[in-house]
């Protein structure tokens, strides 16, 4: 809880119907960490991490970004804010080439209306050729100027994935919100996705969020674990701390193994 | 991330080559299209006849309109079977200011563009709450109400009820040594390169984008920061406008507007129109503007008994040769050649 927490997560309460879902989770990020959010299936990850990227609205509690409160605050306005995501099954827009994906991450830095667009004013044109160059660059850092011109939809999953976090960085979001991003890759892929976000992290000086079942990408690259059982907060600490707390063990235990075998 | 560079660059090598052809040809696609306008300029206004000229000038008026349709529906994603009723306000509207205010032709085609934007941005802020088939059902009232709105008793001053208003086509400037109909489809003409080359630019900005990325994901499309609300209205009276001020310039191209030019069946013949033309497209809507006007003559030349039946069998012909309209048909092509030499 110190001063620099760059996101700050309070006693936050989600209830559907009769059902808690989040139960008063308290937890900050602090500039430049990787944190991890872990917890059996059902533990409210996903609900809260909908909280924090604006998509629900929290019952209780409070969550600030930069010290400025953000819960209810209208959706379209948490890229502005700096905040950035991908979401865990895939929302790419279909149609779309990749590089039309990547660069429509960057719209709300842009300013230019339907007039200045449409008669290609001298701003409008500025601001579209630095846009491309920005999204020519972040496709070389993900490997995807090969595929840069061809409709998304036609690509492989885990390609599919690092558009995703294309779309998120071209945004210079100060936080990234990063939903299962290993979910459905294989071994390799997990591999090399655990050295992208340490290189992202480094590269762009941003803070990640990282809501993740793959126990081995979440002990490997975050520098704090936060872990949820039944909507609670048990656990909070280095990865070390949070992989022997006995409560952790215990809510895992009995369970198929978290990692997939894919 | 070298196994992923292998990944893909075995598996797709094709395409990045296809997008370097592409930008190499970009100065040689710009001198094509300035050699089709020149002879869409030179070649109908020498050869055609009078009649020709003016089914000519409706197609591109047609084309208009679509393109105006084919903004809210094929690049945003918004069902509109209602755009018959934007057309007739656009062609009242200059017909009113043109017969009751002796405004010139050309004054009254910005404003009419203007009125009808504000009317779809009326429309477009509720419908917005509507999605998909309910917006298509409630633009579909509005195409129902039209006509019978400008038969009312209240606004027959203005309307003319039933009879409609007179007009008459402007004529040519002088020293031109062109005549009414030559000169009209000109003005056609050039207001159709000047709006498809906007809607061009427009498309491919972040502007155009955003439209598209709303409508293949609008949650993805808000955590982008894309305001959709504002978006999709201000898409909504744009695309109004588009296909209001094609009503203007049919009202001079026709010289007469009545309720019973703008029934149901225009904002059907749009949309048929769009589809045909290709859904998403930007030159689709000029196939879709020919379609419109010259297949239903060309029913009527087959069957003068059923013509509906002979344009249905067209239609259907069309749309199973061509699912993707007439904007697919190079590909198509492509696909077909492909498909050769394996086989």
């Amino acid at each position: 809880m110190t001063a620099t927490a760059l996101l700050e997560v309070r006693d936050i309460v989600v209830r559907f119907g009769g059902v808690t879902a989040v139960g008063g989770v308290s937890f900050d990020v602090g500039d430049g960490q990787i944190c991890g959010l872990i917890g059996p299936n059902g533990a409210g990850k996903t609900t809260l991490f909908n909280c924090i990227s604006g998509f629900y609205r929290p019952n209780e509690g409070e969550i600030r970004f930069d010290g400025q409160r953000i819960t209810g605050a209208p959706r379209h306005r948490m890229a502005g804010l700096g905040i950035g995501r991908t979401f865990q099954n895939l929302a790419l827009f279909r149609s779309l080439s990749v590089r039309d994906n990547v660069l429509a991450g960057a719209h709300h830095l842009g300013r230019a209306g339907f007039l200045a667009c449409a008669l290609r004013l001298p701003g409008a044109v500025r601001e579209a050729a630095a846009t491309a160059g920005e999204a020519r660059r972040l496709l070389a850092l993900l490997d995807l100027e090969a595929v840069a011109d061809i409709p998304v939809a036609s690509l492989p999953f885990g390609t599919q994935k690092r558009v995703e976090l294309a779309r998120a960085l071209i945004s210079r979001p100060r936080l990234l919100l990063l939903d299962e991003p290993a979910g459905g890759l294989n071994h390799g892929e997990v591999d090399d996705l655990a050295d992208l976000l340490r290189r992202i992290r480094a590269e762009f000086s941003l803070s990640i969020l990282l809501v993740e079942h793959h126990m081995n990408l979440v002990m490997h690259v975050s520098d704090k674990v936060v872990a949820l059982d039944f909507g609670r907060k048990i656990a909070d600490g280095t990865p070390l701390e949070v992989r022997t707390n006995a409560e952790v063990i215990a809510a895992y235990l009995g369970e198929a193994p978290r990692e997939r075998a894919a | 991330m070298d196994a992923g560079r292998d990944r893909i660059g075995t598996g797709i090598a094709l395409p990045a080559a296809g997008a370097a052809e592409r930008s190499a040809a970009r100065p040689l696609r710009l001198l094509g299209l300035l050699g089709l306008v020149a002879v869409a300029a030179v070649l109908p206004p020498l050869f055609a006849s009078s009649y020709q000229l003016f089914q000519l000038t409706l197609a591109l008026i047609f084309a208009i309109a679509i393109l105006g349709l084919n903004i809210v529906t094929g690049f945003n994603g918004q069902i509109s079977l209602g755009h018959g009723a934007f057309y007739a306000v656009g062609a009242y509207a200059t017909a009113i200011m043109m017969s009751h205010f002796d405004l010139p032709w050309w004054e009254t085609l910005p404003v009419s563009a203007l009125i009808c934007a504000a009317f779809g941005f009326g429309i477009g802020f509720p419908a917005l709450r509507l999605g998909g088939l309910y917006l298509a059902l409630t633009t579909f009232s509005l195409a129902v109400a039209v006509p019978q709105i400008l038969k009312y008793k209240g606004v027959e001053d203005w309307t003319g009820g039933v009879q409609g208003v007179f007009i008459s086509k402007p004529d040519a400037p002088e020293g031109l040594g062109l005549d009414a109909d030559q000169f009209l489809y000109l003005v056609v003409l050039a207001f159709a390169v000047a709006i498809f080359l906007l809607a061009h630019n427009l498309l491919h900005s972040r502007i155009g984008r955003a439209m598209r990325a709303i409508r293949d994901h609008s949650i993805a499309a808000e955590a982008m920061g894309m305001d959709i609300a504002r978006i999709k209205t201000r898409t909504f009276a744009l695309s109004a406008g588009i296909t209001g001020l094609a009503g203007a310039l049919s009202a001079i191209a026709i010289e007469f507007v009545a309720p019973d030019s703008f029934s149901v069946e225009l904002s059907i013949t749009l949309f048929v129109g769009l589809v045909v033309g290709g859904v998403g497209s930007i030159v689709g809507p000029l196939f879709g503007g020919v379609f419109a006007v010259f297949v239903p003559n060309l029913a009527e030349s087959i069957s003068r008994a059923a013509p509906g039946v002979i344009y249905g069998v067209i239609l259907i012909f069309f749309l199973y040769l061509l699912p993707q309209g007439f904007a697919g048909f190079p590909q198509r092509i492509r696909a077909l050649l492909r498909r050769r030499p394996e086989g």
